[in-house]
């Protein structure tokens, strides 16, 4: 099986729908020939044609809008933003229009969007490239929402978000884009929206993490392990819908929860998160659920980066917290 | 069925000038020149423009401008009498949507702004649909099998990146069809106004961008929008060709628009058409015009009405009669009747609609929350 990093995955998923099916298309700014600033989308254009896979003008609500027009007669257009900071020209249609389409129409037109960028920040960027959103996009009514934190899940959730009649916000962790390779398989494969996966059992406490924070978590585990905390790890992969069951069939048998967000804390998917145990399964808690964020910042610039994103110390810090918590 | 569009952009005779383009030569955005074929008196002008139009797809024309215009009028009564909520008047504003919409094909699509109401109608809306809309209720976005159209866009101007992704799939799909778009003159101040008219030059979409230029975007007059000394001139920045016209005429309007569609079809790209016209009534049923503009200026145009001119003309070609008119009125008036008995009584959505719809299958959290309002509903009946 090839080994590849997350972008390669990635590129490996548009290439393979890009054969699969005619009605893919793939664009964006600086995505036909250069191949993403990223290289997500390189050499696509070479192999699929610049009908299927072209640069357009540098105006990010006109890329959405587009896939608005483009869905209405049936293609299914995958649209890169090149960076987390800049979709928000774009929200206009993402919210007025392709979230809302399908309820709209009472369900004649649907919107098989997928609108895919690198999100996070931990690469010493500009300002504005270091977003973490998500919470904003799943709080959209009509938007499912996907963060891989694997090249193999990368990979299956981006077929499946392509595939997905309903529009895919797809945000990419990309300080993971090559920090990491595994196996991936050659060829179609799904890993399904909406189902999050435990990573590791364990039985002392939840944590409950997604995208570039999965890396994170799990850089903490060795140190974890050897203060004998032992932890059972989720990945959510989909933000919206949250897979309610694996969460709280977990919490369940952990009694503790701790959920790493690199977005700001406030009004965030971990608050989303606790709200759902508290309701589900307020009677196993053993301690209250905790959360570990970003702060209610925007995201420092780089010389102050590492005081803003969770780390692998921080989280051991926080789990030591919650382990110690008495009633 | 669907056909190639052969010609690519930047096809272009070797005088340099677009295929087929003497109107929008003479028209030139920069010259100065507005189209206009009949006088407010219904008597032709410029018989060089006189568009090739049939006496009965005229006739078709003037009788839908008419039903336009008793339909806006039951619909503001309606509103009045507190039966609809707040709605757009088009009074005044009939042959810019009708003589635009003429000019395309049934399979041609519509992307409407929000005041064509003799748009959607002659495009195949059902006028139910539109009362529907104007009810409250989602069903007003649910077009008949066949009708293509988008639905009515509230975000000023986001339909036309719309229009451009519309007309990127019908040429990646290589389908003969060609989209027509519609925006307020207000509504060419919003960015999305530049990046659909972008998008669609760029990629030599066969779209054609009609401005109905009403003077006014609610209170805020056209001159408050823009220094430019027209919006047709608009076109030039995007490389497209722009034609103003008079949009009370309605020769006028479906010659222009005739030209763009036929230029765009052609696979040369979009069209920007002005059209210059004065909505005669509000802006919507909630707007109170003597805020911001004069008596004296409606007096103006009251006699510009569209209606007379188009009716006039109609007589003057001797295709028309006071016993056809009163017959027409009637006839419209009974489809208004009928539209209107048709939605009145209609209530809230079933309380699956409000949840269904979301996505292709109930979520977790929608189910949940559908049931907790059935719940509560149970326990609300229970208590009577
Ligand atoms: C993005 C946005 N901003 C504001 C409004 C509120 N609004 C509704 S109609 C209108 C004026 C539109 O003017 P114009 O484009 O000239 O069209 P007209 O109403 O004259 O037909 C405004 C400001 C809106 N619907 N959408
Ligand atoms: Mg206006």
């Amino acid at each position: 099986m090839p080994i590849m990093t997350m972008v390669q995955a990635l590129n490996n998923a548009l290439d393979v729908k890009l054969a699969d099916d005619p009605s893919v298309l793939c664009f964006g700014e600086d995505v036909g020939v250069e191949g993403g600033v990223f290289r997500v989308t390189e050499h696509l254009q070479r192999k699929h044609g610049v009908k299927r896979v072209f640069d357009t003008p540098l105006a990010e609500s006109s890329i959405i809008g587009a896939c608005v027009g483009m869905s209405v007669l049936g293609l299914r257009p995958v649209a890169e933003m090149q960076f987390d900071g800049f979709v928000y020209p774009a929200m206009n249609q993402i919210i007025t229009h392709i979230s809302r389409y399908r309820y709209r129409t009472r369900g004649q037109r649907n919107m098989p969007v997928t609108i895919r960028f690198p999100y996070g920040g931990g690469v010493k960027a500009l300002e504005l490239h270091s977003e973490s959103m998500e919470a904003m996009y799943a709080h959209i009514p009509g938007l499912k929402v996907v963060i891989p934190s694997t090249p193999y899940d990368a990979k299956g959730l981006m077929i499946a978000a392509i595939e997905d009649n309903d529009p895919v916000i797809f945000q990419e962790p990309k300080r993971l884009y090559r920090a990491t390779k595994q196996e991936v398989p050659d060829g179609l494969y799904r890993i399904p929206i909406g189902k999050a996966k435990v990573e590791k059992e364990g039985k002392h406490m939840t944590i409950i993490s997604w995208g570039a924070m999965m890396h994170v978590c799990r850089k903490a585990l060795a140190s974890l392990d050897q203060d004998n905390i032992d932890v059972e790890l989720g990945d959510l992969r989909t933000i919206y819908p949250l897979d309610w069951e694996t969460i709280v069939s977990s919490v369940q048998k952990t009694g503790r929860l701790l959920v790493v967000q690199e977005g700001p804390k406030s009004f965030g998917v971990a608050a989303e998160l606790i709200a759902l145990v508290n309701e589900k399964c307020f009677e196993y808690l053993e301690a209250p659920p905790m959360r570990l964020c970003g702060n209610d910042t925007i995201p420092p610039l780089p010389r102050s980066e590492d005081l803003y994103c969770p780390t692998p110390e921080r989280v051991h810090f926080y789990a030591r917290k919650l382990l110690d918590y008495a009633t | 069925m669907a056909t190639e569009v052969k010609a690519k952009k930047g096809d272009r005779v070797s005088n340099g000038k677009p295929n087929g383009a003497s109107l929008f030569e003479s028209f030139h955005p920069l010259s100065g020149n507005k189209l206009e074929v009949l006088d407010p008196n219904g008597k032709v002008t410029h018989p060089e423009w006189l568009p090739d139009l049939s006496d009965d797809l005229l006739v078709e024309g003037y009788k839908m401008m008419r039903f336009a215009r008793i339909a806006d009028l039951k619909a503001v009564n309606l509103q009045r009498q507190g039966k609809l909520y707040t709605l757009p008047v088009n009074r005044g504003q009939e042959a810019c949507a009708v003589g635009s919409a003429m000019a395309i094909r049934k399979s041609d699509w519509l992307v409407p702004a929000f005041r064509e109401i003799g748009a959607y109608l002659w495009h195949g809306w059902p006028l139910s649909t539109l009362y529907k809309w104007y009810l409250g209720l989602e069903a007003g976005g649910v077009l008949p099998e066949g009708v293509n159209s988008l639905p009515t866009s509230v975000p000023i101007t986001s339909q036309l990146p719309h229009a451009a992704g519309l007309g990127h799939a019908i040429k990646y799909k290589g389908l003969d069809a060609v989209v027509m778009a519609y925006v307020g003159d207000g509504g060419t101040s919003e960015g999305d106004f530049s990046e659909g008219l972008n998008w669609a030059a760029v990629f030599a979409c066969p779209c054609v961008f009609f401005i109905n230029n009403n003077h006014y975007a609610i209170s805020v007059p056209r001159e408050s929008q823009t220094r430019a000394e027209t919006l047709a001139q608009k076109a030039l920045g995007f490389g497209m060709p722009g034609i103003q016209v008079d949009g009370n005429d309605l020769l006028a309007v479906y010659r222009a628009t005739k030209e763009a569609v036929d230029y765009a079809r052609a696979g040369n790209g979009p069209v920007l058409i002005e059209a210059v016209t004065y909505r005669l009534g509000a802006h919507t049923t909630s707007d109170d015009p003597t805020k911001y503009r004069t008596t004296d200026e409606e007096k103006l145009w009251e006699p510009r009405d569209p209606l007379l001119r188009t009716k006039k003309y109609l007589f003057e070609k001797q295709v028309w009669s006071d016993e056809k008119e009163e017959e027409l009125v009637q006839y419209c008036t009974a489809q208004v009747v009928r539209a209107t008995e048709e939605v009145i009584h209609l209530g809230s959505n079933p309380i699956p609609e409000l949840f269904e719809n979301m996505y292709e299958s109930l979520t977790n959290s929608l189910e949940e929350q559908k049931r907790d309002l059935e719940e509560f509903l149970r326990w609300q009946g229970k208590r009577g």
